[in-house]
Parts: C-alpha cells; sequence; structure tokens
C-alpha cells in the first residue's frame, strides 16, 4: 500500500521535474542551415570535437533558409549559435534577426561550390551557354510566345552549330542540393531571357534527363561508357576524373578552381556561415575555436582538409580577407547584403 | 490423376462446384502469404548481405613516434608511407595527448588503427573481383595503382588485417566512415525511451483505470473514448508539430534534446497505452471484482489488489508494443530536431541526442560508398532490439497472461 503512495508520488515528480527547470546555458555549440554546407561543417565540428577538449558541435542540415530562421528566433540558448548558408543572408532575413535581438552578426564566406557538366573524354570540346542547356533539359520551351511540351531531341535541334548528338543528361535527383543550384543558376537565371515568361525550372521527364541518384560516381562512370551523354555533378567528382572524362564550358568559361572561386563560371555559389555575436561566451563555449578551426588554411587553403572533401577553396587574396574579417568579428550591415 | 470415388452428396455438381471455389480461394490464401514471406526474405537478404560486412574492418599495424611534429599535428606521428593508409582519425588526438602527458614525448608505440574507409572498402569489395577477372571492373571499388600496391604488400607482410569491429559499438557517428558508430544513437534512444516511458505509462494507465473502473458510462466518457481511439490513428508527423510547439516553443524544453523526444513520442504512445491497458482491464472477468465488493471492498481497494495485479501481463505488453513503435519512429524526431549530426553520446536528458533510426536515416544520405554498409549494419541492431523487444512481450503474455 505504502509502496504503491510512495512509487505514484515518486513519478508525479519525476514527470513534473522533467518538465520544470530548463538549462539555460549550452555546454554545446549548436549549428543549423545548409545542406551543402553540412558536409564541410560536420567535418570541421568532428575535428574540433577530437582535438580540443570541448564536446563536438551538433549540426542539423535544414536548408538555409530553414537555418536562418531558427538563427534569427533571437538570443538565447534556445537558438543556434551559427547558420550554415549556400547563399548570402537576404535583407528581408537580415531584418528580420535584427528586430527579434540578433543584432550582432558576422558573416563568413569558406568557398565555393561548383557544379560541373562533363562529357566522355573521347569527344570533342564542347561548349555551351546557359540558354542551350535550359531549352535541353527544360520540361516545356517557349515557341511563338506560347509555352509547347519540349520537342528537342538533338543538340542540333536547338542550334545548329551544336554536334547533331542525341540529348541525354544524367542529373541529380529533386532530393538534392546540386539539383536545385544547378535549377537555380543554369536554367532561372536565364530563362526570361530565353523567352520564358517569368523563372523557369522544370526538367522534362520524357527520358532526356535521367535522374541518376545521389552517387555522383554513378554518374562519372555512365558518360565514361556513353558517348552521347553529359553528367551534371560537384566538382571534385571532375578533379578525380580528369583524363576520363571532360568538361563542357559553359558560357565560354571553363570549369577550373580559379575560375569557381572567382565566379566568372556561372553555375557556382558561394559557401557562407553566420555567427550570433551575443551567444560568443555567454551561451556556449568554444564558439571562437570552432570559427578560427573552420578558418584556418589547415580547412579552407589550397591544400585544406576540406578541400580533399570537394570545397572550392577562395583565392588567396579573397580567403586572406575573410579570415581578417572573421577574425576580427566584423559586423554584418545591412548595405553589405544589398 | 488420382480418382477418389466420390459418393452421395459429393457426386452433386453444386457441391462439387463449391469444393472446387473453396480450394481456389485456399490456394490464392497461401500465395498472398508467400508473397508477403517472400518479400520479407528478400528484405532480410538484402540488408544482411549489404550490412554484414560493417562487423569487420581492416586495421593497420603503424608505429606511433610521439616526437615534436606529432605534438602540432598528429599525421607526423606517422611514417609518410603510412599517412595514407592509416585512418586520420587514429592520429588526430595525438598531439592532445602529449599535450596531457609530456611524458609521452620521444617514445614510440606499435598500435593497429583502422584503414581508410576507400581501402576498406576496396580490401572488402573490390580486391578479390580484380583478382578473379584480371580486369577493371566498373562497379567495384578502385585505388589508385601506387597505393594499390602499397596496400596488397602490406596485406603479404601481415600488418593489414580484418578484424571485428568493436569501434562500431562503441562510438558515436563521424564523417570518417571507419570511425562510424551506433553507440551515441543508442544511448539517445534508451534516454528518448526512458522518457516516454515515464511520461506515457503512469498517465495512461491511470487514464484507462479511470475509464474503465471508475468513470460513469455517459456522453462525455464516450466522446473522450473515441477521440482517444482516434488519436491512436493520428500520423506521427502531427504529434511531432504538436511537441514542436508544446514543448519546445511554450516550455522551453531545448530544441533535439532527448527530452524534447521523449515527451512528444510520450503523446504519442499515450493512446495505445490507454487502448491496450483497457483492454486487459477489461479482459478481467466481473465475478472477481463483484467478490471483492461482496467482502467489502472499496473500489480503490477493488482495483489495486484485484483488477490491477491480474491484468499486469496484459498492460505491460501493450507498453512494450508501444515502446517499440515509438522506438522505430523518426517522423515527429525531424521536427523536433534529433536528425542531425549527433557524435557525442547524450550524458543529460537536456542534451543534444539522436535515435537509432535517425542515424540509420542519416547514414543513408551520405554519399559515400562506406556508409551503404553501415547503413545497414544500423539496420540489422535496430530490426535486433524490435525483435527482442516484441519477444519479451510474448514471452510476459505467455508466462504471466491468467486465462478465466
Amino acid at each position: 500500500m505504502q509502496t504503491w503512495k510512495k512509487s505514484s508520488i515518486a513519478l508525479a515528480a519525476l514527470v513534473s521535474a522533467s518538465t520544470a527547470s530548463v538549462a539555460q546555458e549550452r555546454d554545446q555549440i549548436r549549428i543549423v542551415g545548409s545542406s551543402t554546407v553540412y558536409p564541410f561543417a560536420s567535418y570541421v565540428t568532428e575535428e574540433f570535437g577530437a582535438t580540443t577538449e570541448y564536446p563536438t558541435p551538433t549540426i542539423e542540415s535544414t536548408g538555409s533558409g530553414g537555418g536562418i530562421r531558427l538563427f534569427c528566433e533571437g538570443v538565447g540558448a534556445g537558438t543556434p549559435d551559427i547558420t550554415n548558408a549556400s547563399r548570402r543572408m537576404k535583407v528581408s532575413e537580415f531584418e528580420r534577426c535584427q528586430e527579434n535581438g540578433v543584432e550582432k552578426i558576422t558573416e563568413a564566406m569558406i568557398g565555393s561550390d561548383g557544379i560541373v557538366l562533363a562529357q566522355n573524354g573521347d569527344n570533342d570540346d564542347l561548349t555551351l551557354s546557359r540558354e542551350q542547356i535550359l531549352l535541353a533539359v527544360a520540361a516545356k520551351v517557349p515557341q511563338d510566345g506560347e509555352l509547347v511540351e519540349n520537342p528537342y531531341d538533338n543538340w542540333s535541334d536547338i542550334d545548329s552549330d551544336l554536334p547533331d548528338r542525341e540529348i541525354e543528361v544524367l542529373g541529380p535527383p529533386t532530393t538534392s542540393g546540386t539539383r536545385d543550384a544547378f535549377e537555380e543558376l543554369a536554367m532561372g537565371a536565364v530563362s526570361e531571357e530565353a523567352g520564358y515568361p517569368g523563372e523557369y525550372t522544370d526538367i522534362r521527364s520524357d527520358g532526356a534527363y535521367v535522374d541518376s541518384g545521389e552517387n555522383d560516381n554513378l554518374i562519372v562512370q555512365r558518360i565514361q561508357e556513353n558517348e552521347a551523354a553529359i553528367g551534371i555533378f560537384g566538382y571534385s567528382f571532375l578533379e578525380e576524373n580528369r583524363g576520363k572524362i571532360k568538361a563542357i564550358a559553359v558560357d565560354g568559361v571553363e570549369p577550373t578552381t580559379s575560375n569557381i572561386s572567382s565566379e566568372d563560371y556561372p553555375i557556382a555559389r558561394s559557401l557562407w556561415f553566420y555567427i550570433k555575436k551575443a551567444h560568443e561566451g555567454t551561451v556556449a563555449p568554444g564558439i571562437d575555436g570552432y570559427v578560427s578551426l573552420f578558418m584556418d588554411d589547415l580547412m579552407i587553403g589550397p591544400k585544406g582538409l576540406l578541400v580533399e572533401e570537394g570545397l572550392i577553396p577562395l583565392d588567396d587574396e579573397s580567403r586572406k580577407k575573410w579570415q581578417e574579417h572573421v577574425a576580427d568579428r566584423i559586423e554584418l550591415k545591412r548595405s553589405d547584403l544589398e | 490423376m488420382s480418382t477418389r470415388k466420390l459418393t452421395g452428396s459429393a457426386n452433386n455438381p453444386q457441391i462439387r462446384r463449391r469444393y472446387r471455389a473453396e480450394k481456389r480461394f485456399k490456394a490464392y490464401c497461401i500465395g498472398a502469404v508467400s508473397i508477403a514471406f517472400a518479400i520479407i526474405i528478400a528484405f532480410f537478404t538484402d540488408i544482411i548481405s549489404q550490412g554484414y560486412t560493417a562487423f569487420w574492418q581492416y586495421q593497420v599495424q603503424v608505429t606511433i613516434d610521439y616526437n615534436d611534429r606529432a605534438e602540432r599535428l598528429g599525421q607526423f606521428a606517422l611514417d609518410r608511407d603510412m599517412r595514407e593508409v592509416a585512418s586520420r582519425g587514429a592520429t588526430r588526438s595525438i598531439p592532445r595527448a602529449i599535450d596531457r602527458n609530456p611524458d609521452l614525448l620521444g617514445t614510440t608505440e606499435e598500435r593497429w588503427v583502422p584503414v581508410k574507409a576507400e581501402i576498406d572498402q576496396y580490401l572488402k569489395h573490390g580486391r578479390d573481383i580484380l583478382e578473379a577477372k584480371h580486369e577493371e571492373v566498373a562497379a567495384a571499388p578502385e585505388l589508385p595503382d601506387k597505393l594499390r600496391k602499397k596496400v596488397d604488400a602490406l596485406i603479404d607482410e601481415g600488418r593489414i588485417e580484418s578484424a571485428f569491429n568493436t569501434r562500431f559499438f562503441t562510438t558515436g557517428d563521424s564523417k570518417l566512415p571507419e570511425l562510424a558508430g551506433i553507440f551515441s544513437a543508442a544511448v539517445g534512444t534508451l534516454y528518448v525511451l526512458g522518457i516516454t516511458l515515464l511520461c506515457a505509462f503512469p498517465i495512461g494507465v491511470m487514464s484507462a483505470i479511470y475509464l474503465e473502473e471508475f468513470a460513469p458510462d455517459n456522453k462525455l466518457t464516450q466522446t473522450i473514448e473515441v477521440n482517444i481511439n482516434n488519436l491512436a490513428a493520428v500520423p506521427s508527423i502531427i504529434f511531432g508539430l504538436l511537441g514542436l510547439a508544446l514543448f519546445i516553443n511554450f516550455f522551453g524544453v531545448p530544441r533535439s534534446s532527448a527530452l524534447a523526444g521523449g515527451l512528444t513520442l510520450g503523446l504519442m504512445t499515450l493512446p495505445i497505452i490507454i487502448i491496450s491497458t483497457r483492454a486487459a482491464l477489461r479482459a478481467v472477468p466481473d465475478p472477481i471484482r463483484q467478490g471483492a465488493f461482496a467482502m467489502g471492498c472499496s473500489r480503490w481497494q477493488v482495483v489495486r489488489d484485484h483488477v490491477l495485479p491480474s491484468s499486469l501481463p496484459g498492460i505491460l505488453t501493450g507498453t512494450i508494443i508501444g515502446l517499440a513503435q515509438a522506438m522505430g519512429e523518426t517522423a515527429p524526431l525531424i521536427i523536433v530536431g534529433m536528425i542531425a549530426y549527433i557524435p557525442e553520446a547524450p550524458s543529460g536528458v537536456f542534451e543534444a541526442a539522436t535515435v537509432l533510426p535517425a542515424q540509420v536515416f542519416t547514414w543513408a544520405s551520405e554519399p559515400e560508398q562506406a556508409y551503404v554498409e553501415k547503413t545497414a549494419a544500423g539496420i540489422m541492431v535496430l530490426l535486433a532490439v524490435l525483435l527482442t523487444l516484441n519477444a519479451t512481450a510474448v514471452f510476459l503474455r505467455r508466462k504471466f497472461e491468467r486465462r478465466w
């Protein structure tokens, strides 16, 4: 009888205790944001956890927009310390941050990510414009002011200067960040010039574009076997397979490390992270250590560990600039983003 | 064909037609069972054939030289030759080790460390194929020629060996596939299920007792009953949204913590526990209650001393099945932020934690070949735990259930 009473009181106490007091400070850094930056950031966190006395920070891959939303929710242990992004923060997002009291933010650029189109190494060199790429893979194309089902079977149908080769594009599936970037930078960015009424990013599903899974290695193997096919994948896979496959110049620019980092190559984007200054030294310990490890040449330098993982490093000058920028914790201003 | 002599009404064509219909129906049912069974077998064979290799791992014997260059960068503790064979994870903690124990400086140590994941994959899947066919196979993992010769030589010297992968059970997630393990996810699962049990079991059992033993049968209790049944069928992602709004945004429970996940799954498990407890209480025959009442027991005494003890096996079975369901759940945990890169095991309920199915999900989205076998191995561990839980439920029911 007594035991029943005691155990029920104990249970009630436990349940209420578990909801009542919540710790105000964390001993772990919390990071959210882009799934493109995630593999690089988690690499750094692991290194940080293994080489310092701090616990390994946690990273939630929420996408750039989702990450910034969480980041801008406010200041305090319940909100993240750092958010990663595969695009720059928008002015509207910056204003939301300000409204919610997240006033001091430092911006850090870590490098770029290039998306490469490549073909079999035995083929002749090929240059495509983004408009040609768009017309080859779009579900509908503009003709006489209307959108019609994509009629193009061969590259020469689009432009008679292009080779008489069947259009066969092997690319990432919709779940992939590479696909998002491809749609945005290679299709959406030029769709209005190509005669579409607005931004157009639908990819055709009649067999000319083949979803080839998340495994970029598989795409590389297929274009080694198939001379007609063109593959779309991350830059690091081109680097590993030079000789067997050949990159296609886009808008006349070859995808090389320097062209990507200088943004001359059009299908490239920069990778960023944002630091919440108010959390440093108050909410979570070790933010400074993590940030300086990330910005160190050991990670993002031209021979850094992240470059092995596929990051395109910044050129020496801008890397130095960003390293100093971050070390000085220069505040992000609205005018930087406009 | 065997001709059985049919007599009497069995010769009636109408009746024979009915027998044929019965046989056909039986054949369909057998077909259905075989399809279900074949799917399960195919699933298990696929998972096991992909995953069993993850329980073994190739290791290389290296000499670790605690010199002053290694004090800055752990890689320098190895021979130049070995740096591209041994996992980077084996050396990166050396500077800290020297920092803690300066006496190490100047000493050397022989140690077995895991090889890099690409080499591990080549040895597991690529080497045999290449040797058997003496030609390049497109799908087989490859190594650059120089490295391959080195690895082959090390194998001949006996300095690379395959061993049971204990690391898989003792470490958390890692970006280096050769170091990734399920330990932190398993600890996270324990915390989460503990909290789920603590919050769902008492509330669920007490609600069920009230509804079954004390509550009058009126419109109100009927409405509550219908709603509880509906709640059990609500998609789990909705409980995730509720958990986010209630626990994280309103009560301020830390995001990604075991507490947030456990409470959310507790909400989800609650209706299951209520329903199974009510069923167990209803299975206790009324004469037991009436007998106790006749002896002058109060309702509380009847419930405590007679109804509860005899329905306990049923209640526990329901609870275990509810917990097993909660354990395999991922959708609500995405919403409360538990699907994340969390390599360290949590040491309290307020710390960020991940769970086994979330770990499987994280690995499944990694691009490296080596995570394929990790994913399958993670699934095997998850299935083993679920089978154990369900077997416990069956055992409890068999052992303690009373038939009236």
